[in-house]
């Protein structure tokens, strides 16, 4: 069967969509993608629902004919906005793969300082490279989804997937991760007194952090409509310091919109 | 009604009789919090001496045993193009459950109303109330506790034999020819005269050490009358629309389903999975809109259902008043608060 041809195969009678996707990294640790590579169980049933025609990670074959673009890692360099604006220009759909992608994750961190040449030299010593302010992929062009995640959730990746090609809504969780965690049975980190990120942070990892009793640090980025002010007074409260939780509202950039910060839009 | 009295040791004997062909669940230890204090959960408890008998109460209520967080309600094979759909109540074995305290007995019974008495019974729910056998436990009030404002700080029915400690020895009340059968197996004995003395005083003394009282006089009224009030939104202000209330909640039910499907095509699965009327989508419908969008609001129709709509259709309030609710909120949202904020107790706020 061809890649975006409905062709034979079929689920429940109706044929299946089987999109040309492409994968691309721009600034980041590439981790995302390994997590798609990193689940051999199902990884031939999830390659077996798309076709790669791009995967740098994986194969050496290109091709430049793609509908779905899985996009990783933040944007810091002019040729990387020519590259990403390209990208956009072919593919149908683009999709912001992990917390660099939808937010600028850790890499992000360097923008509160407000002279990026010294970082430069600390981070890479006396061959700078050309680096500027980290941007997400959508302060520079549309982006169609967002999945999260530092890394991103394998399961979520394959589920949105597997969604598109048999033409299911994809649908996230709104709510935080503290239900998941309740789920879970954990015992909540506050309790033991530890920080947690979890009743602001936006759930889908199935609390990933919670379940080995570390705190969450909010990769995922925001829930829907979370209350930051609530959750401030919580780590007073709990005697944490400000210093400690602007580190953990700051480590992935997803809370940078509500701190009245910006980013550096 | 029965009633008997053994000899402190007999308990380990009536447990080891009762684990012997059954999965026993009851309070364990699972840690300590940041104060050193005991963390207790409901749990699989293989020795008699895994049982902390004297716990104060448990994080997470009993409910994961015969309402899950996360159960499948029907799995499907796909084969051929065609499929079949195969359905489990997921029951395994008989559950004792051992040491429920009052609450968590009036809770089950509360459950028992909307679930296998109604005119749609739950089928998940039925098939695991039924093979279950409880032995209840009496217990000492803690702080947060108001089951007794709630009516439920005694347990009439629900269980299979009651356990209370009178110092020495135990007192047993038998409701079920099953318990008392079990009972044979070990050594007891009539009840006298001073053991009922006894009794009382343990009673008397235990309604002494409630701290925390919930006035509910005309509460369906008053929360009717106000609606509109102002501390809604100042209870909604703290909310972090979390649902952790729901999740530990005993009497709390209310759940959505969820569709997998198998990565290979081969399968598919209905989850139900426990979700609360706290988080910001439980009203939303399909076309995208939310009746409920605002967290005040949804706070507030939690305890419209707790203490007003269960209250007109069961008149008995749909909370026991174990206080696990307020106690894992880590915005300090607790039910005494709120009511009394309601009933106008706090102009100032
Ligand atoms: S540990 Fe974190 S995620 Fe879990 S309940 Fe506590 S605050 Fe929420
Ligand atoms: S618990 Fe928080 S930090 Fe950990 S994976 Fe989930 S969202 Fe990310
Ligand atoms: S009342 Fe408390 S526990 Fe319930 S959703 Fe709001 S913040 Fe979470
Ligand atoms: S509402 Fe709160 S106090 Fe009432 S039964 Fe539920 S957890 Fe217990
Ligand atoms: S509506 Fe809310 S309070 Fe009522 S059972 Fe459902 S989750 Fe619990």
């Amino acid at each position: 069967m061809e890649a975006g041809e409905t062709g034979t195969r079929t689920y429940l009678g109706v044929p299946l969509y089987r999109p040309r996707v492409a994968f691309f990294e721009f600034s980041s640790c590439e981790g995302c993608q390994l997590q798609i590579l990193n689940n051999e169980s199902t990884l031939l049933d999830f390659l077996s629902l798309v076709e790669v025609v791009n995967f740098r990670e994986a194969m050496t074959a290109r091709s430049d004919d793609y509908e779905i673009a899985f996009v990783e890692g933040s944007i810091t360099r002019d040729d990387e906005v020519k590259r990403l604006k390209k990208i956009r220009k072919k593919a149908k759909v683009l999709v912001a793969l992990g917390s660099c992608a939808c937010f600028g994750g850790v890499n992000q961190l360097k923008n509160r300082f407000k002279d990026l040449n010294r970082v430069n030299k600390e981070v890479y010593g006396k061959r700078p490279i050309e680096s500027g302010p980290v941007r997400t992929l959508e302060d520079i062009v549309k982006v169609d989804l967002k999945i999260y995640g530092c890394p991103v959730k394998k399961e979520e990746v394959e589920k949105i997937v597997l969604h598109i090609a048999i033409g299911k809504s994809i649908v996230l969780p709104k709510y935080p991760v503290c239900m998941e965690c309740k789920r879970n049975e954990n015992i909540c980190l506050f309790e033991l007194g530890e920080p947690c990120l979890g009743p602001v942070t936006r759930a889908g990892c199935d609390s990933w952090c919670p379940n080995s009793r570390a705190g969450c640090w909010g990769c995922r980025g925001p829930a829907d409509e979370p209350n930051m002010e609530q959750m401030k007074k919580i780590m007073e409260e709990y005697g944490f310091s400000e210093e400690t939780i602007l580190d953990r509202l700051e480590c992935f950039g997803g809370f940078s919109s509500l701190m009245g910060k910006g980013n550096t839009k | 009604m029965i009633f008997r009295t053994f000899e402190k040791q007999e308990l380990k004997k009536l447990f080891d009789i009762l684990a012997a062909h059954n999965r026993i669940i009851g309070p364990v230890e699972t840690g300590r919090d940041r104060k050193g204090q005991p963390v207790y959960a409901f749990a699989d408890v293989p020795e008699y001496n895994d049982i902390r008998l004297d716990y104060s109460i448990t994080k997470l209520p009993a409910k994961r045993f015969f309402l899950p967080f996360k159960e499948d309600l029907s799995t499907f094979k796909i084969e051929n193009g065609d499929w079949r759909k195969e359905i489990s109540y997921n029951v395994e074995r008989p559950l004792i459950f051992f040491g429920l305290h009052p609450c968590d007995i009036n809770a089950l019974n509360k459950l028992d109303k909307v679930l296998l008495h109604s005119v749609y019974p739950m089928p998940y729910y039925a098939a695991k109330r039924k093979n279950m056998f409880i032995v209840g436990m009496d217990c000492v009030p803690q702080p947060y506790c108001f089951c007794r404002s709630m009516g439920s700080d005694t347990a009439l029915h629900g269980f299979d034999m009651f356990i209370t400690d009178l110092g020495s020895r135990y007192f047993v009340e038998i409701l079920t020819d099953t318990a008392y059968n079990f009972l044979k197996n070990i050594k007891t004995g009539e009840p006298e005269e001073v053991d009922h003395i006894q009794y009382m005083k343990v009673v008397a003394k235990r309604n002494n050490e409630f701290t925390t009282q919930v006035d509910t006089t005309d509460l369906t009224k008053i929360l009717d009358m106000e609606f509109q009030a102002e501390v809604w939104k100042y209870w909604g202000d703290k909310c972090l629309a979390c649902g952790t209330c729901s999740n530990v909640c005993p009497t709390c039910y209310c759940y959505g389903v969820d569709e997998t499907v198998d990565i290979d095509l081969k399968g598919a699965r209905k989850t139900k999975m426990l979700h609360s009327c706290n988080l910001i989508d439980f009203a939303a419908v399909a076309g995208g809109h939310n009746f409920r969008p605002e967290r005040h609001s949804r706070l507030k129709y939690r305890y419209y259902h707790k203490h007003r709509g269960f209250v007109e259709a069961f008149e008995e309030s749909l909370c026991v008043g174990c206080g696990r609710c307020g106690e894992s909120c880590l915005a300090n949202i607790t039910v005494p608060e709120v009511i009394d904020s309601v009933r106008g107790n706090w102009r100032n706020k």
